[in-house]
């Protein structure tokens, strides 16, 4: 999975975004991040999948709201004072979607080296690896870095 | 955006006047002496040559212009119009639209056709100017043969060049120089017209003419002069009588001694899209999708401002928020009437497929169409090309017989297909109907049954089994088309339908034919919402589909009757309480409020929580994330900034008793 990125970005970082989710740091590509937003009305799709059960008015544009701490097996607590919208792009078999993501605590834009990305362990991981493209360090720490792709089309099916 | 490339608008233009040439070709087929059509199908062909050799299309304008010379006999009227005639210049569109597609490569193509094309006109010609030959002697009189040869007449023409005339370069000098070639000429100008010189719009022609013109060609060749530019122009012709062309000093005076051949031409090719050109413009369907964008966010801001007004004091905020919901209302008509476009434009396209299908698989066919001024959404135009082509192909192909069958079955030979639209109510119903063999209930059933859709002793309405059609991969294979008589791929055209939020009803006699109605909204933008809240959500129900509003008794508040339906005036309602299709955690309310809606044939109460009003409803779609959720159509953005949901109705009501079933399922269950 992570030797598009290891052979693409080989030369360079990789600048993200990176948040909090619950005990986790994500990284998100910061070029396909959108804007972050403060919590904003959410409106419940009912019988839609948990995983993206809302929606949400991004400036006169609708916008699916999905929860990745659903996938990623997390709590989920309403929001409080920290609590963010990341509006973000993905492609969906080849066609851009703007959805957005809901995130604990938005961290900051870091590089992150293209030669500490390693890919997703097999074992040792309580989620999919299909969802997970990689993992970065940074310090002591590790960040995951979801693959949304994957995330949004797999769950789509 | 702004700028767009000349060559994609000859594309354009080209695609257009390519229609409107097939059009009249095709009109040619049926009435073969209609001068006005003749003109119509040169003027097209003209105009694609003087736009093709200016933007470069030099091969283009070669064959047009090969073409048109071979052509140009049939305008003369010296060469009768024949079915192989029109058949020739149908091929020779068809060449001249893949040369524009693919420059370079069908050239050798063109030559084949243009001999084909000679060799129709001469033969024809051969014929007709053999008098001698007595079987051709009647077409004579019909078409008069070659260099018109008209007594010597004199005609008087007045004229008036479109306002605009100039602009698009029209040259009024060359019409007189033209008039000039046929015969004597006397031309005044009257300049009556003309503004004083401060007000004068150096680009406007403001002159009128009266050329008094003695000749021995004929009107034609007057009409002639005048047929590039008359959109928008007026034109009169009159003869002038012999003895009355000297008093042409009086023209008032002798008004009265003249032959009364006044005529007024107006925009001419009322068959063509050229009519259009008048006062229209054209327009890129991207700006108009932009404009729409923009009108849905006025509309929702200008929702925003009215529930301020409303919660306001302010006399003069109030009377501002009424005078823009007015503005905003009637700019938002206005934009959905520029979106919505005649469906006889897509009409037209068919007649082409008719007529080929036709010959390729030897059946007759009327091709009887109706309600083309029906207007639909536009983007719904477009995407409906397809599932009708479909259709129609169906139609031909397998619905009708082949005209020895039909003979042995006591109908005529002659085939019909009927494709018509009309609105109902807030909808546009198109239907395709044939008058073929009719679906074949057994052969369907057999199929179904091989593909495990049904079981082998289940009673299926033939309603519902026409429905199967519909089934994926139900009539992929070849020999099943035949069977069945439907063919491939009729999922993708019910998958188009549902797409654009429409709904597809299938009939058939045995014998009798077939028809397929087409059930689609008027536009896919915005609508007229009835806004309802269940639970904490707040949710859109299309106004059309809802026919009143009633309080729940309150006996059937209880949620755990084993009966859902309420009396209306003596009509059992079903009813389904939307709280629980949509999982609402939220406790009961009292008071709850049912809305009864019309769901194809049925009527079905939704009870909600509150009714909270009428509201505009821009639609928008769901993403593809939403995709599978069925129970609506879409989404909008309300006056204080959030999202509410928009119901569709049938599949909710599908939903609701899919639901029931289930909650019965699981109750038997437990009972026993």
């Amino acid at each position: 999975m992570n030797i598009g990125i290891q052979s693409n970005h080989a030369d360079r970082a990789m600048t993200a975004l990176t948040l909090r989710l619950q005990d986790e740091v994500f990284a998100i590509d910061a070029e396909s991040v959108r804007e972050i937003l403060d919590v904003v009305p959410i409106s419940d799709v009912p019988n839609a999948k948990a995983f993206v059960g809302g929606l949400i008015n991004v400036r006169g544009r609708i916008v699916p709201l999905a929860d990745l701490r659903l996938l990623f097996g997390m709590d989920r607590p309403p929001p409080d004072v920290n609590t963010r919208i990341v509006v973000i792009e993905v492609d969906l078999d080849g066609e851009p979607t703007i959805v957005a993501i809901l995130a604990d605590r938005v961290l900051d834009v870091t590089e992150i080296e293209a030669a500490t990305i390693e890919e997703a362990p097999k074992i040792g991981m309580r989620w999919r690896p299909e969802y997970v493209r990689g993992i970065g360090k940074r310090g002591d720490e590790f960040i995951i870095i979801p693959n949304m792709g994957k995330i949004f089309t797999l769950e789509d099916g | 955006m702004t700028v767009m490339d000349p060559r994609d608008v000859f594309h354009q233009e080209a695609r257009e006047l390519l229609d409107q040439l097939e059009e009249a070709l095709l009109d040619l087929g049926n009435a073969s002496d209609d001068r006005d059509l003749v003109d119509c199908a040169f003027r097209a062909l003209h105009t694609i040559k003087g736009s093709g050799s200016m933007f470069g299309f030099d091969e283009v304008a070669g064959f047009v212009h090969e073409f048109e010379t071979a052509f140009d006999r049939v305008r003369k009227g010296s060469v009768a119009i024949s079915p192989p005639l029109v058949q020739v210049a149908l091929a020779a569109k068809d060449h001249i639209a893949r040369l524009i597609a693919e420059p370079g490569r069908h050239v050798a193509d063109g030559e084949a056709i243009l001999k084909n094309l000679r060799a129709i006109v001469s033969n024809d010609e051969g014929s007709d100017s053999g008098d001698t030959f007595p079987l051709a002697g009647g077409r004579v009189a019909a078409a008069d043969p070659s260099p018109v040869q008209t007594p010597v007449q004199t005609w008087r023409v007045k004229f008036r060049l479109a306002e605009n005339a100039l602009v698009l370069g029209a040259n009024p000098l060359l019409l007189l120089d033209e008039l000039r070639e046929l015969g004597p000429c006397e031309v005044r100008v009257k300049t009556d017209a003309v503004p004083p010189l401060e007000s004068t719009d150096p680009e406007v022609c403001y002159l009128d003419w009266e050329v008094v013109v003695t000749t021995n060609r004929d009107r034609q060749a007057i009409d002639d002069v005048f047929i590039f530019i008359a959109d928008g122009m007026e034109l009169s012709i009159e003869t002038v009588a012999a003895d009355a062309a000297d008093a042409a000093d009086a023209p008032a005076a002798d008004k009265a001694a003249t032959a009364k051949v006044v005529e007024i031409d107006k925009p001419r090719d009322s068959a063509g899209a050229g009519a259009k050109g008048g006062t229209s413009v054209r327009v890129a369907a991207e700006r108009l999708d932009e404009l729409m964008d923009r009108v849905g966010e006025l509309v929702i801001a200008q929702a925003r401002l009215s529930q301020l007004a409303v919660a306001s004091d302010d006399a003069n905020l109030k009377s501002v928020a009424e005078e823009m919901e007015r503005l905003a209302s009637g700019l938002r008509d206005t934009t959905m009437g520029i979106r919505m476009v005649p469906i006889g434009s897509l009409f037209g396209r068919f007649r082409r497929l008719v007529h080929d299908l036709s010959r390729d698989l030897d059946k007759e066919v009327d091709f009887v169409t109706a309600g083309e001024e029906t207007e639909l959404d536009k983007t719904v135009i477009e995407r409906l090309a397809d599932p009708l082509v479909h259709l129609i192909r169906n139609s031909i192909d397998h619905g009708l017989e082949v005209p020895s069958r039909r003979i042995a079955a006591g109908k005529a030979a002659r085939g019909q297909v009927r494709l018509s639209a009309v609105h109902t109510g807030s909808e546009v119903a198109i239907s395709i109907v044939d008058d073929g063999a009719g679906l074949n209930a057994d052969r369907i059933r057999a199929k179904a049954e091989e593909a495990g859709l049904i079981a082998p002793d289940a009673k299926v309405a033939d309603h519902d089994l026409f429905q199967m059609v519909f089934h994926p991969g139900f009539s992929t294979a070849k020999e099943i088309t035949a069977l069945s008589g439907r063919g491939v791929g009729m999922d993708v055209v019910k998958r188009t339908i549902e797409g654009l939020r429409g709904r597809i009803d299938l009939g058939s006699r045995p014998g009798g034919g077939t028809t397929v109605t087409l059930r689609l909204p008027l536009t896919l933008a915005i609508i007229e919402g009835m806004l309802v809240r269940v639970g904490r959500g707040r949710y859109s129900i299309p106004l059309s589909a809802v026919e009143e509003c009633v309080e729940l008794p309150r006996d059937a508040e209880a949620a755990n009757s084993g009966r859902n339906f309420l009396n209306i005036r003596g009509h059992l309602v079903p009813f389904l309480r939307l709280r629980e299709l949509f999982k609402t955690r939220a406790a009961i309310e009292p008071h709850q409020k049912v809305v009864i809606v019309s769901a194809g044939e049925s009527r079905v109460g939704l009870v909600v929580d509150q009714v909270i009003g009428n509201s505009q409803t821009v639609i928008k779609s769901l993403s593809k994330l939403h995709a599978d959720v069925e129970t609506f159509s879409g989404a909008t953005i309300l006056g204080d900034g959030t999202v509410a949901l928009i119901l569709d109705v049938a599949h909710l009501v599908n939903f609701g008793q899919e639901f029931e079933n289930r909650l019965r399922d699981e109750r038997i269950g437990r009972a026993a």
